[in-house]
């Protein structure tokens, strides 16, 4: 029988922001290899223009929404969601990378190419319909971060830091893969529609592929078991890439050791597109045992929050507290999850939305006042910077007050989303115990705040270089993003409402 | 695989993912821990071999090859991170690659 091997057009269409990405990742490493010219504004230029093909791809194959590849993947409002996220992401990374990568003495080329490849492995996740498509999109956006949270290798805390994150992310993509693995065994597929299929009709029999018909048998009885097993290691799994506690531990030691915008990147890129897989693994495929993974989520939540939140409060150094503060962050998200209803799932995608553009900025910032070398990251290195440098404290400020949840910023709303929800699904204690932490979390946001603007400056607001162009394009979009969210919130909660409901 | 049942296979498959865990959490060698991690794929991929036998589907087989291709990539990166942590160093124990503390 003669095979047809090439793709037909629209399933090409629909993986266009990927190819994009790649081709241009790999176009930058050839021309860092024949130009002989290892840094240059050029490749970063080169990549944004990338990105935003990518964006307008992810863009352009929304319009021609559906199934690709034998339904490996799917392009829907999710998917196109989570692709722009994090290609946005992404351009706000190379626009704060510009300066520093120069200041550092680093290799811009390659750098950039990693960069691409990252996203790249996101967007793929983000569109995944098939678990070893997720468990391969996992693995490219996790190996190009390994290597850039290592990219200055003479830095030995990058190094560990880059040791760290390798050898724990690794350790849990085996638990991911086991998790596969155990589906794959249950269902007989491996594919999250299938999968849906088959959990909600378990005694019947599946059509697998071409007339052949399969059933399911109970040679894993009593298989709710494990598949309860299966589901608790595919959490596991995706709770190390969100840091979700009690899988957390590397989060502060990755997050501080790694050059400040590859920081920035990883605590909300790789972040949202493991959310993404959450949604789509527990909110779709998942669905129907949903009772049985509740509170093991549930717990997540509130142990995340928890930990990251208090955790937060003791520390001095601003990375480390952001770090911390991002695993309470990953809580809260898991609150909405915990709902499981599509109120929810929109939740979860609006605040991962304003939750990019506040992280990011507030990473940004610390990276400008760390200097060469990062020297400077404690508190007590932004005082005085509301009088050296106005512009610059004033955005921190509207970041760290999203980050806080206060009105007229993104993170109000997100806030208010991920709660009604877990309101209306009757967790009135997750609520409570949430709105409890969010107060806690108000205490270091406003430390920093305190500092910048009641303190005489500090050697690090002296020393301080002004805002480049690049850094300041960063901080400004991710600054009017955070306001705008906070004002016309409509406008992406209409759409992450819709995406949610198409998602059944 | 002829008469030895199945559930051998898995229960195999589920004491080299044990051990793998076992060896990533106890051994202090970042080179040891690093093959922990290698072991815990291949457990992984004797059971999707199993399943595979198992539904008389070809797909795990597949799957198989994709891990492995990963567990390649992993490993070229991995041992690059390796080097680079002991170039600064000159250590492979696990206890004194810690800077940074709370």
């Amino acid at each position: 029988m003669p095979v047809d091997l090439m793709p037909a057009s629209a399933d090409l269409i629909r993986l266009l922001p990927e190819i994009v990405l790649t081709l241009m990742g790999t176009l930058l490493m050839v021309l860092a290899a024949i130009l002989r010219k290892r840094s240059s504004n050029a490749y970063g230029n080169l990549s944004i223009a990338a990105l935003l093909a990518a964006l307008g791809a992810a863009v352009y194959a929304y319009t021609r929404q559906g199934p690709a590849f034998g339904n490996m993947l799917v392009v829907d409002g999710l998917a196109t969601f989570f692709r722009a996220l994090v290609i946005v992401v992404g351009i706000l990374t190379v626009l704060a990378s510009y300066r520093f990568l120069r200041r550092q003495g680093a290799e811009t080329g390659e750098y950039h190419a990693l960069l691409l490849f990252s996203i790249a492995g996101q967007c793929l996740m983000a569109a995944a319909n098939d678990l070893i498509v997720v468990f391969i999109g996992l693995e490219i956006s996790s190996l190009a971060s390994y290597v850039m949270v290592g990219y200055l290798r003479d830095d030995k805390r990058a190094n560990e830091a880059a040791l760290k994150y390798f050898l724990l992310g690794s350790f849990a993509t085996a638990f991911f893969l086991y998790g596969v693995a155990l589906v794959y065994g249950i269902t007989g597929t491996i594919n999250l529609s299938g999968v849906r299929a088959a959990l909600t009709a378990p005694e019947s029999c599946l059509q697998a592929g071409a007339g052949s018909v399969l059933c399911v048998q109970n040679w894993l009885a009593p298989w709710p078991i494990f598949l309860g097993v299966a589901a608790a290691l595919l959490f596991v799994g995706l709770g190390f890439k969100v840091s979700a506690a009690p899988f957390q531990i590397w989060a502060p030691d990755v997050y501080q050791g790694a050059p400040s915008p590859v920081t920035a990147f990883l605590s909300t890129g790789p972040k949202a597109a493991a959310f993404a897989v959450f949604l789509r693994i527990f909110m779709s495929a998942f669905e129907p045992g949903g009772a049985a993974w509740e509170p093991l989520v549930w717990f997540s939540a509130l142990a995340s929050m928890t930990i990251g939140n208090f955790a937060a409060l003791r520390q001095s150094n601003v990375k480390r507290m952001l770090a911390y503060s991002s695993i309470a962050h990953a809580g809260y998200v898991l609150v909405a999850l915990t709902a499981r209803s599509a109120d929810g799932a929109a939740a979860v995608m609006f605040y991962l939305g304003a939750y990019a553009f506040m992280n990011i900025g507030a990473f940004a910032v610390v990276g400008h006042l760390a200097g060469k070398g990062e020297r400077y990251q404690d508190i007590e290195d932004f005082g005085g910077l509301g009088q050296k440098q106005p512009l610059t404290a004033a955005m921190l400020t509207i970041f760290l007050l999203s980050l806080i949840g206060v009105p007229l910023t993104g993170g109000f709303f997100g806030k208010f989303y991920i709660f009604k929800a877990a309101l209306e699904s009757h967790l009135v204690w997750l609520t409570v115990l949430g709105l409890l932490n969010s107060a806690v979390a108000a205490y270091y946001y406003l430390r920093v705040l305190v500092m910048m603007y009641f303190r005489e400056p500090s050697q690090a607001a002296i020393e301080a270089e002004p805002l480049r162009p690049g850094l300041r394009a960063a901080l400004l979009v991710s600054a009017v993003a955070t306001l705008f969210l906070g004002i016309f919130p409509n406008w992406v909660l209409d759409f992450s409402n819709k995406s949610a409901a198409m998602m059944k | 695989m002829g008469s030895v049942p199945i559930s051998w296979f898995l229960t195999l498959s589920a004491v080299l993912f044990a051990l793998g865990v076992a060896g990533f959490l106890f051994r202090r060698s970042i080179i040891t821990v690093f093959m922990s991690i290698e072991l815990m794929l291949n457990a992984v991929n004797l059971s999707f071999v199993t399943f595979s036998y198992q539904l008389k589907k070809v797909d795990g087989h597949l799957f198989s090859f994709f891990v492995m291709v990963v567990a390649a990539a992993e490993a070229a990166v991995g041992l690059a991170i390796i080097l680079t942590v002991f170039r600064n160093r000159k250590t492979l124990n696990i206890d004194d690659v810690s800077s940074m503390k709370d």
